[in-house]
């Protein structure tokens, strides 16, 4: 099919171009840009992972949290430098098996992302049998014990204390060709077969099932694959920080990949990624909210920290009301789109009946 | 001697107190086009629900015959796996995949006999894009003869009634099913709509070689193509006969005006 065959060479034309930014970015801009641009790209990862199980497959999972920590203690155990580990396990040494294995990130990467899909499936033979609200807490309530039983492995993870001296990623090429190669597994993914199989259950999970769709085989291909890019995106965030500590994977931080997929449309490759790219922007301009403020001298009492947060809930639940398809809905920014809009750039605004001409 | 393509052994079901079907036992033979028939709440939605595995019966077996000489015991499989073996079904309430394309609904009716793995599929390794392709001539040819292919892109809830319906059916066909089960499909529908939907219904027994076991209330369809006729009230197969046997039954008679008295 030519169309397909164009659609592709524009698709990897893009990615070229956007990696030549990527590398412009990371010699020439400053290195707070650069983390919150890093931070999108993670964002991204995450919240299309999100997407696979809310927005595709129609089953509402809070458990990115969790698996974002597994991926994340998987680069923060192995990938600290070996003669650093005896200052940041100072309370409790390392378990002595561990101590001395050291892995590149990439593979910590990829054993971070296969651990949290291990995990979901064995999550996901009981929880997904279940519906709606009662799998949103259970997905919730495993993302919690994923992240109290980590706090407790000390010598393993080193507890409460959290995991320093991980080697810090703030590399914009790193992050975006890592972030492009899970955008096209999961776009390709989710234009298959198996793809159109999770949109059916999401439509109609009795009509799905008559129509010789296993439903526990599907969700359950759903939820770790979801998992997997989530413990990669995870395992990228503990990199970026140069720390991961269990208080960064509270279920609170699965309600910003919530808030992506529903601002950017539930079942939108693309439109996650425009609520990504907004969410993270947005959480980093609301922090003026955090900060004291004051007109004429006069200091404003609601300006402190905690502010940004209740702004953010108050546009989520905005969002949530009035806004519920989102950007893109269940659509996709496709190239026939653009490269219409370039060609006749008004023509959206037009009457549809001179369009054909 | 022909085929038994389905039997119910002694199946019933009973939700609490209510047994909504009662000891049914009824045979399916290749090719023919069954009919069950009765009152409203009569258990017949439920008996197909037995059959393609959404309830499990509370007793009895349904035995299944995909082919000469083999029978499975297909009772209380789950509903997939019965699909996989050859039994589509269509919905009272139509059940469409609303909001994806009608392309699409159809489409996805083919995934249940892919052979390739998700990661195959996900990598476009050629036998994935071989039976990719294979999906989509199918499906275009299944489209055009019914008529549906202009309207391919249309959003399936965006189609009137009377197409829904009939795409409910295609997409059963796309699974390639031996036995095909219809719940009311010419519920709604006008007398000349009913009509060409019978002609519908032979024919695409004939093209596609099946089998057909369907609930239906209008009676002139029922009569005018079934081979034979299963009627339930409250749960009890009251009369079973050609549709020359049932329309001068006693029972049936009475079963159908009682329900008029009481309404
Ligand atoms: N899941 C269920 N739980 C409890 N009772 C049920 C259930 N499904 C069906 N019933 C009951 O079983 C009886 C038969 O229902 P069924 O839907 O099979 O009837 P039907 O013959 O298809 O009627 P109709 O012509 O109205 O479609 C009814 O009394 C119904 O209330
Ligand atoms: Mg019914």
């Amino acid at each position: 099919m030519n169309k397909d065959k164009r659609n592709i060479m524009l698709t990897l034309v893009a990615l070229v171009v956007l990696f030549g930014v990527a590398c412009f970015a990371q010699t020439e801009i400053d290195s707070y840009v650069r983390r919150i641009i890093n931070l999108c790209l993670i964002y991204a990862i995450i919240g299309l992972s999100m997407n696979i199980t809310n927005g595709f497959a129609g089953q509402f999972s809070l458990g990115q949290a969790g698996f974002m920590a597994i991926g994340a203690y998987m680069v923060g155990i192995f990938t600290v430098p070996v003669n650093l580990r005896a200052d940041v396990f100072y309370a409790t040494p390392m378990h002595p098996w561990l101590v001395n294995i050291y892995i590149p990130l990439w593979l910590a990467l990829i054993l971070g992302g296969v651990l949290a899909a291990v995990v979901a499936g064995l999550i996901g033979t009981p929880v997904l049998r279940l519906r709606g609200d009662y799998l949103a807490i259970a997905t919730l309530g495993f993302s919690e014990i994923i992240r109290i039983v980590i706090t407790n492995a000390t010598s393993i993870t080193n507890g409460a204390l959290g995991i320093k001296n991980i080697p810090p990623l703030n590399d914009v090429r790193y992050i975006f060709l890592v972030t492009a190669i899970s955008y096209i597994i999961i776009t390709l993914l989710l234009n298959s077969s198996y793809g159109r199989a999770f949109k059916a259950i999401r439509e109609d999970e009795i009509a799905a099932e008559a129509m010789g769709i296993g439903l526990f085989y599907h969700k359950n291909l759903a939820f770790m694959v979801s998992a997997f890019f989530a413990g990669i995106g995870g395992g990228l965030y503990g990199a970026l920080l140069g720390t991961v500590d269990p208080k960064n994977f509270l279920f609170t931080i699965t309600y910003n990949f919530l808030l992506i997929i529903v601002l950017g449309g539930m079942g939108s490759i693309t439109g996650s990624m425009f609520g990504a790219i907004i969410v993270t922007a947005g959480l980093e301009y609301l922090r003026l909210f955090d900060e004291p403020l004051e007109i004429m001298g006069v200091a404003i009492p609601l300006f402190r920290p905690g502010l940004r947060m209740v702004v953010f809930s108050i546009l989520l639940m905005i969002c949530v009301l009035f806004w519920r398809h989102g950007i893109m809905g269940t659509n996709e920014l496709t190239w026939e789109k653009i490269l219409n809009f370039v060609k006749h750039p008004l023509a959206g605004f037009r009457k549809k009946g001179v369009q054909g001409k | 001697m022909i085929r038994t393509v389905l039997r119910t052994e002694h199946v019933t079901m009973q939700f609490g107190g209510v047994i909504a079907v009662n000891d049914l036992n009824i045979v399916v033979k290749e090719h023919e086009i069954i009919a069950l028939i009765g009152p409203n709440g009569a258990g017949k939605t439920t008996a197909f629900n037995d059959i393609t595995g959404v309830y499990t019966p509370t007793k009895g077996r349904v035995i299944y015959s995909p082919a000469e000489g083999s029978e499975a015991d297909i009772t209380g499989k789950k509903p997939s796996d019965i699909a996989k073996m050859g039994i589509a079904r269509t919905f009272q309430n139509i059940r469409l995949f609303k909001d994806l394309s009608v392309y699409e609904n159809v489409l996805i009716a083919k995934h249940l006999h892919l052979k390739s793995s998700f990661v195959a599929a996900t990598l476009r390794l050629p036998g994935y894009k071989k039976e990719e392709e294979a999906m989509r001539a199918d499906v275009e040819r299944l489209l055009k003869e019914v008529n549906l292919w202009d309207v391919r892109n249309e959003k399936a809830s965006s189609l009137p009634y009377g197409k829904q319906r009939y795409l409910e059916i295609v997409r059963a066909l796309a699974t390639k099913p031996q036995l095909l089960l219809l719940d009311e499909p010419a519920a709604g529908m006008n007398p000349k709509e009913t009509s060409e939907l019978t002609d519908f219904i032979r024919q695409i027994r004939d093209r596609f070689n099946l089998t057909i076991f369907m609930i239906e209330h209008h009676m002139d369809l029922v009569m005018e193509i079934s081979d034979r006729i299963y009627v339930l009230d409250f749960g009890n197969t009251i009369a079973t006969g050609n549709p020359t046997e049932i329309q001068n039954n006693e029972r049936v008679i009475k079963a159908y005006l009682g329900e008029d008295e009481d309404a």
